[in-house]
């Protein structure tokens, strides 16, 4: 049970201080999630607290790839205009 | 573009004019301008009371003047942010662009510190050093508090400020008391949570991401708060508002009201920057930004209840230099690794400067105080009140009209009127001829200007060329260049004159005037 972050990232560093298990760290070209300390916060918050603050939509994935931040949901920037 | 109180930028003040403002000048009202009496820096700092025009002595932000004199610059070393607004891209990076929260390089607070050393060594002028992002200085607190606590100790001489947009304000009161930091500056776009839904689709607070009208409830409580906390501990507020049209605009003036009520000392509207090539919530969904016209009347509604900043250029998150300049591409980490700078030294050099600028201010302002003496008498002649004029004013700063019409990228523009002259702002645009390669653009690029010059009668300009010529007279904006060199309010005022004799000022012109 671990989050990814990918290439979309911006290496804002907004994620890094807030992890409680020290599972983020800075990498060229962009930060990355330690899998093996990666909790998703299960025990210590309601939300993961990287993919709570990241203003980049679908920069965090779950186990399953999927973005945890959807494109639109954060910006409210229509889909068709986000395509264009 | 990032961060959401990205529109942000550091002010500051400047005393070396503002003595004008307790002398005893013309009556303005009475007619007859002098450059002393209704000069652009009284509108800004004539209410400040004494103990805070010290603290904003020689800061480009905060005075028209100051701005030709005095340099500042940011350090990008804040990229995280805690709210998103919706004039703000996060991925947005580009050397090409000159607007708030944009930055091409992002540093260590060490670096951010050498890179202070060494612009303050190589331009002495710089003054002031801000943190304004390019995310929010205060979701940053390590890297923003450790290169302002090394420049207290290794940088004495200069003045440090931060913008921010609010959210974590109140908890960090304290920190920000300790460090050489008198001004905080903070960007308020609103006060009412339902227009504050409209600017800010969430916030991150106390651990989780909050959207919606509740989001900004939350903000405006933590911005006002900050606001009181900062005037209790005697540290300078400035606000920054950004206005959107159909979002903010009336709101504004009730903004004005409220932080001035609450201590603020100067407020700064600025325009919203929005092109759908930023990728930003605005710019992509066809929100508009205010046009000049807009914008001068919102100051000057706001102008009643606060001291409003005219001259501010929205500079990028790492702007270096004199206002409306760019040097930053001569401070990139590599040139300055292969620096050796010896502060010290460099202090002792930079004092000199600083007091042969304070000497130059001194005597200018001297010299306008003599001036307006001269015009209280001959204004004892009793004048028809003529109506008010806008003119533009090419300059490469120092006061001077001494800017050719093709070379300049921005026009300052002054209101002159039977009571005075007065700053109303900058307008930028492309210059019109940037040498061989852009000249072949030069006719749209014309007609950038002429939109630009809206409303203007006259452009002042130490040359104009013949091609432009009769395009700006066809708009109604006389060329002039017969004052090259000359002060720019003296030549205002001679250019004035020549239109109240030419007879071009009575107050029944004025309809007429607005059509063409």
């Amino acid at each position: 049970m671990a989050l990814e972050i990918i290439e979309s990232c911006v290496n804002c560093w907004a994620c890094e201080p807030l992890c409680p298990s020290k599972a983020i760290y800075e990498a060229k070209p962009h930060f990355l999630i330690d899998t093996s300390k990666c909790t998703e916060c299960a025990s210590d918050f309601a939300d993961p607290q990287c993919a709570t603050i990241c203003p980049i939509e679908g920069a965090i994935l779950n186990e399953d790839g999927v973005p945890l931040n959807p494109p639109g949901s954060l910006t409210g920037i229509p889909l068709l205009k986000l395509a264009a | 573009m990032p961060l959401a109180h990205i529109q942000a930028n550091p002010s500051g003040g400047y005393n070396v004019q503002l003595p004008v403002i307790n002398n005893p000048v013309a009556d303005t009202s009475s007619g007859g301008c002098s450059a002393g009496s209704c000069g652009t820096t009284n509108d800004q700092m004539s209410h400040l009371p004494e103990h805070i025009r010290q603290k904003v002595f020689n800061h480009p932000c905060y005075s028209e003047e100051a701005h030709h004199y005095f340099a500042r610059m940011h350090v990008a070393v804040a990229p995280a942010c805690n709210i998103q607004c919706n004039y703000c891209n996060r991925k947005y990076d580009c050397a090409n662009e000159s607007r708030p929260g944009v930055v091409s390089e992002l540093h260590h607070p060490v670096q951010a510190v050498k890179k202070v050393l060494a612009v303050a060594a190589t331009i002495p002028q710089m003054t002031v050093l801000g943190i304004a992002g390019p995310g929010d200085p205060l979701a940053n607190p390590e890297r923003t508090f450790a290169t302002f606590r090394m420049l207290s100790e290794q940088a004495p001489d200069i003045k440090l400020c931060v913008s921010t947009n609010g959210l974590s304000l109140p908890e960090h009161i304290e920190e920000l008391s300790k460090y050489n930091i008198d001004h905080v500056t903070i960007t308020i776009n609103c006060v009412d949570p339902d227009v504050g839904a409209q600017i800010y689709p969430w916030i991150f607070w106390k651990n989780k991401r909050i959207k919606g009208r509740e989001a900004s409830a939350i903000l405006i409580e933590q911005q006002q708060r900050g606001l009181e906390m900062l005037v209790a501990k005697g540290i300078l507020v400035k606000v920054n508002s950004v206005l959107i049209p159909g979002v903010n605009d009336k709101h504004l003036q009730e903004v004005s009201k409220i932080v001035k009520a609450k201590g603020a000392f100067l407020h700064n509207v600025m325009p919203l920057i929005s092109e759908a090539e930023h990728g930003t919530y605005y710019g992509l969904t066809g929100q508009r930004g205010p046009t000049n016209e807009e914008l001068q009347t919102l100051q000057d509604a706001c102008a009643g209840d606060m001291n409003m900043m005219r001259h501010c250029r929205q500079c990028r998150a790492d702007a270096v230099g004199m206002l409306g300049e760019d040097r930053g591409a001569e401070f990139t980490m590599d040139k300055i690794e292969a620096m050796e700078i010896n502060y010290p030294e460099a202090m002792k050099m930079r004092a000199e400067v600083h007091a042969a600028i304070n000497e130059e201010l001194e005597s200018k302002r001297l010299a306008k105080e003599m001036q307006s003496q001269l015009v209280s008498i001959q204004s004892i002649k009793p004048k028809i009140e003529t109506r008010p004029v806008l003119m533009a004013i090419a300059t490469k700063g120092g006061g001077l009209i001494n800017e050719h019409f093709g070379h300049a990228g921005e026009f300052l523009i002054y209101e002159a009127s039977s009571s005075g002259v007065r700053f109303i702002g900058h307008r930028k645009t492309t210059p019109y001829c940037e040498g061989g390669d852009t000249c072949g653009d030069g006719e749209s690029v014309l007609d950038k200007t002429l939109k630009v010059l809206a409303g203007c009668e006259a452009v002042l300009c130490s040359k104009v060329g013949y091609e432009p010529w009769g395009p700006l007279e066809a708009a109604g904006i006389r060329p002039n260049g017969e004052h090259a060199m000359e002060a720019i309010e003296d030549a205002i005022v001679a250019v004035y004159e020549e239109m109240r004799i030419a007879g071009k000022l009575e107050v029944k012109v004025t309809e007429q005037q607005k059509v063409a």
